[in-house]
């Protein structure tokens, strides 16, 4: 990582308005998409096929939700085109925040599951 | 918010401003502090139907035969959800109007952004207190504790991002900021999406997932 | 009245001179005056938590001895450990960090020299907190790692946890401040041709340190807050009769707690691999590999908490999982190791007080590695956890490693903060006292350990073989303790002296010796441009022998940052809103309100404030 090489480099220019209204308008829809699944899986409108999503709910919403987070980050926060740096900053500390919440939620549903039902 | 040492130093060595990467750092440290919110909701989400209700997914009846329904109210928190969405469009186009010396267009997309920001925060604060009359307060049961803590705190985040971006909206009604000074609003903005993606994971995990 | 003290100020420096008085003090933004206010501080709550161990070892000096009450035993380990962790080791490495990473790296501030005022106020604050404790008869009592549900309000209602929560909570604030402004600087204000591959190895361990800081402490803070409202507002996240689990506190403070001890260490190693080779006169051996395996150290730092946590029964898999992770760090630890004796080995060495420090630090370090690899297998650990075993192995690598090392450099860079000459002869002593004392004091609790003798319990009796060895520790924490006094005597004989020491008295490679000892206000009067890892060295070889004194300039035209009040109005009121927490029963909200009030009044007058 050479720091010194891009100091001359002028800031990269964002994306239009265009491109961030589209983004905005994606993420509308995967909300959507999001609350629509939860619907059709445990909600209202919840009917046979609800049964046969639900052992793909989670993954599912979790994907969305993961997209959208993505787009913003992307988009919203430049890092697509701002400096990779920014990019290390944030997606570092962001695997090992993943690794502590699934590090956690393991150990403790062993430690639920055995360890205190004796 | 001016408080750079370029003593000597017209470019920083990276050729990014100290501000901006420092307000990077602080977000990357914050990941951590919102997964350890998160890791204790889900921990206790293993739990907690044990202990008295009301639940978020379930319906629980007391000893006493009352019956509490399942409490999240998620086309409520869906409105607020598009709201913080809409938040970070319009602050984006906030910042794109600040970056071409649009003052009006500045102000106008700041001035949504900022109203987005307080009905989400009203949307919470009426959700806390529904949740409250049904019963739900932070002693009652680990959901009510691990829920109020975890989304009281992204909360928090989001009344201080209200009060940066008012006034940051003061400073543009009185034409100081810019297209050299953009980057006041563009930090801002950066922590406003940031609040915003969190609660992007705090939506399907607390509210969605059963 | 306050205005144009600070106009006076801003006068002074226009013309030259070096801002003098209280004031000055109170309201500077410089990194060496913080740094000089870090090592001051850090080193008097040294001294007190000295003061505890010294009282804890007296009381174990006999068996069934009464000197202390079973209550104040508590308060006082619980003090003891509190104190040299956040207190005294973090800090004083803040002071390095402070005053040396920016002369290292070729700037004239940090990147924030008011966020830098601000950490210092709340560490200081945070410290007085803490320690004020003391004065109300409620010192902290559960032990510096507060295991739930020992601190839950049925088990400790009084204001001993209260004190140390919100004392702690006070502390991360200062720790993660100053982590954003050092990670920012060590990328951002490197002078031109400072590669991030040409940094000084104690810039880089130091970088490293930010980071971990940065990553560790919010997990520390949510684990606070959870147990604040545990203990003022009725949840019940540690409460296992209420459903909730003290487990999950242990994970989250070990989550912070293993990258902890990293950031105690790191810059000790950082340190001791800038001075052994000035002092073997040869280039660091494998600077790339030392950079690498700090990084690496780093990583693995969060993958292996759980290791504190064998004695709870985590099951095979997660057992296995962490034993080998730990004993991982044995890889890059001992690449490290094994570069340390690299730089020495064939040197021409010089043998200064630094040079002892630095040597004795491998060589104890060393010895309380091995015993961390001893705790690394679940079955030895479940032998060894709660026994002075590991008591010895983690004073081997905190005061035989961080302390060491830290002494390694006070005697090192010494001359550069003050312009004055530590004495030899009396370094020489103070070496030896502490090496001695320090291996008498802790050596034997690796045997009394594996004897069974338990921790952080207050007495023994009398029959069951620990009675020589403790008094042994006993009389060797008093020779420790002297050390010390040899080091305060040294640091006060030097100060009556002259200010001559020279801009480089050791005949160093970086760039912190290339200026003035001690340096003027801006540091250098001109941002220098290196072309190599040890910029001094090779200027040297160039000019063909030592280079003349750099000459004392004018600072005019040279742009400082100005003073300001604010940081510390900003950290007075983020310390009146911990005190109303800690108040909430009595003054209702109000307390963290008018605190709020004057934080928000500080952060508003900061950041309209012109900062130069």
């Amino acid at each position: 990582m050479d720091a010194h090489a891009t100091s001359a480099e002028p800031e990269r220019s964002h994306p239009s308005v265009g491109v961030y209204v589209r983004i905005g308008l994606v993420l509308f829809v995967l909300t959507a998409l999001e609350v629509g699944l939860y619907e059709f899986t445990y909600g209202g409108h919840a009917g046979p096929a609800g049964a046969a999503i639900q052992p793909f709910f989670v993954p599912l919403l979790l994907l969305l939700s993961a997209g959208k987070f993505a787009l913003v980050a992307m988009f919203y926060m430049h890092l697509k085109q701002d400096h990779r740096l920014f990019t290390g900053v944030f997606v570092f500390p962001l695997i090992i925040a993943t690794v502590l919440i699934l590090g956690l939620v393991v150990l403790e549903a062993y430690h639920f599951a055995f360890a205190r039902a004796g | 918010m001016t408080d750079t040492a370029h003593a000597g130093h017209l470019e920083t060595a990276t050729g990014l401003d100290n501000r901006k990467l420092a307000i990077w750092t602080f977000i990357g440290s914050e990941c951590l502090f919102f997964a350890s919110l998160i890791s204790n909701y889900l921990v206790h989400k293993e739990t907690w139907l044990t202990g008295p209700g009301p639940f978020p997914h379930e319906a629980w009846t007391s000893p006493a035969g009352k019956v509490f329904e399942p409490i999240i109210e998620i086309p409520l928190v869906t409105l607020g959800t598009a709201l913080l969405l809409f938040s970070s469009l319009f602050v984006v186009l906030a910042l794109a109007n600040a970056q071409r010396g649009n003052r009006k267009g500045l102000l106008l997309w700041l001035g949504l952004t900022l109203l987005c920001g307080v009905f989400f925060v009203g949307m919470q604060v009426y959700e806390f207190t529904h949740f409250v009359h049904k019963g739900l307060t932070l002693k009652t049961n680990l959901f009510g504790g691990s829920f109020f803590v975890l989304t009281g705190f992204h909360g928090t985040h989001v009344t201080i991002g209200v009060i940066w971006l008012f006034t940051l909206w003061i400073e543009a009604f009185r034409g100081k900021i810019p297209p050299a000074k953009s980057l006041n609003l563009e930090i801002a903005a950066l922590y406003w999406h940031f609040v915003d993606v969190v609660w992007v994971v705090i939506f399907p995990v607390v509210y969605l997932i059963k | 009245m306050a205005t144009t003290a600070l106009d006076q100020q801003r006068a002074h420096a226009a013309a030259g001179h070096e801002p003098t008085g209280l004031w000055s003090w109170i309201t500077t933004v410089d990194h060496k005056r913080i740094g000089i206010l870090y090592g001051a501080t850090a080193f008097t709550f040294f001294l007190m938590g000295g003061i505890e161990a010294l009282l804890l070892r007296i009381q174990l000096g006999t068996p069934n001895n009464t000197f202390l009450s079973p209550e104040t035993y508590n308060e006082l380990f619980t003090m003891h450990g509190t104190t040299m962790i956040f207190l005294a080791i973090m800090p004083l490495s803040a002071a390095f960090f402070n005053f040396i990473i920016p002369l290292q790296i070729g700037a004239r501030d940090v990147a924030f020299p008011r966020l830098n005022a601000f950490s210092y106020w709340v560490f200081l604050l945070g410290g007085l907190f803490l320690n004020a404790s003391w004065l109300f008869g409620a010192a902290p009592d559960t032990g510096w790692f507060g295991y739930a549900n020992l601190t839950s309000k049925q088990y400790s209602p009084g204001l001993h946890v209260d004190f140390w929560m919100l004392g702690l909570q006070t502390l991360g604030v200062a720790s993660l401040a100053a982590a954003v402004n050092f990670f920012t600087t060590v990328l951002n204000m490197r002078a031109p041709g400072m590669k991030l591959m040409r940094m000084p190895i104690f810039t880089w361990m130091s970088f490293i340190t930010q980071v971990l800081l940065l990553l560790a402490f919010p997990v520390i803070t949510v684990a606070l807050i959870l147990l604040m409202f545990d203990r003022f507002f009725g949840t019940n996240f540690y409460v296992p009769t209420a459903g909730g689990d003290p487990l999950l506190w242990q994970h989250l403070f070990w989550i912070f707690g293993h990258p902890e001890v990293y950031i105690l260490i790191l810059p000790a190693f950082g340190i001791v691999s800038e001075v052994l080779p000035v002092f073997a006169r040869k280039p660091l051996f494998g600077y790339a590999a030392m950079v690498f395996s700090g990084i690496f150290i780093a990583f693995l730092a969060f993958g292996v908490w759980a290791h504190h946590m064998f004695a709870t029964g985590m099951g095979p898999i997660a057992d296995t999982y962490f034993s080998l992770a730990t004993m991982l760090i044995a890889i890059p630890t001992g690449v490290k190791i094994f570069n340390w004796l690299g730089t020495v080995w064939g040197g021409s060495i010089q043998y200064k007080t630094p040079m002892y420090f630095a040597l004795a630090f491998v060589a104890m370090f060393i010895i309380g590695g091995l015993s961390g690899v001893m705790h690394g297998s679940p079955p030895a650990d479940l032998q060894q956890t709660d026994t002075y075993f590991v008591v010895a192995h983690f004073h081997y690598v905190m005061f035989g490693g961080s302390i060491f090392g830290l002494a390694a450099g006070a005697y090192y860079w010494w001359p550069k903060m003050f312009g004055r000459m530590l004495d030899e002869r009396l370094g020489k002593l103070h070496f030896w006292l502490m090496l001695i004392g320090f291996n008498l004091t802790f050596f034997p609790m690796h045997i009394l350990g594996l004897n069974g003798m338990p921790r952080r319990v207050y007495t023994y009796p009398e029959g069951l073989g620990f009675e020589e060895l403790n008094l042994l520790e006993t009389i060797s924490a008093f020779l420790l303790a002297a050390s010390f006094a040899v080091f305060l005597y040294n640091i006060i004989k030097t100060w009556r002296g002259p200010r001559n020491a020279p801009a480089d008295p050791w005949n160093a490679a970086t760039l912190e010796w290339t200026i003035p000892s001690p340096p003027q206000e801006w540091n250098f009067a001109e941002i220098p441009v290196v072309h190599g890892r040890d910029p001094l060295w090779e200027a040297k070889r160039e000019h063909g022998g030592p280079l003349p004194e750099p000459p004392k300039v004018s600072g005019a035209g040279i742009h400082m940052p100005n003073p300001s009040y604010w940081p510390l109005v900003t950290a007075l009121g983020l310390s009146a809103m911990m005190s109303g927490l800690m108040l909430i029963h009595h003054l209702g909200p109000w307390g963290i309100i008018a605190g709020g009030a004057i934080l928000l009044f500080g952060v508003f007058n900061w950041a309209f404030e012109p900062a130069g």
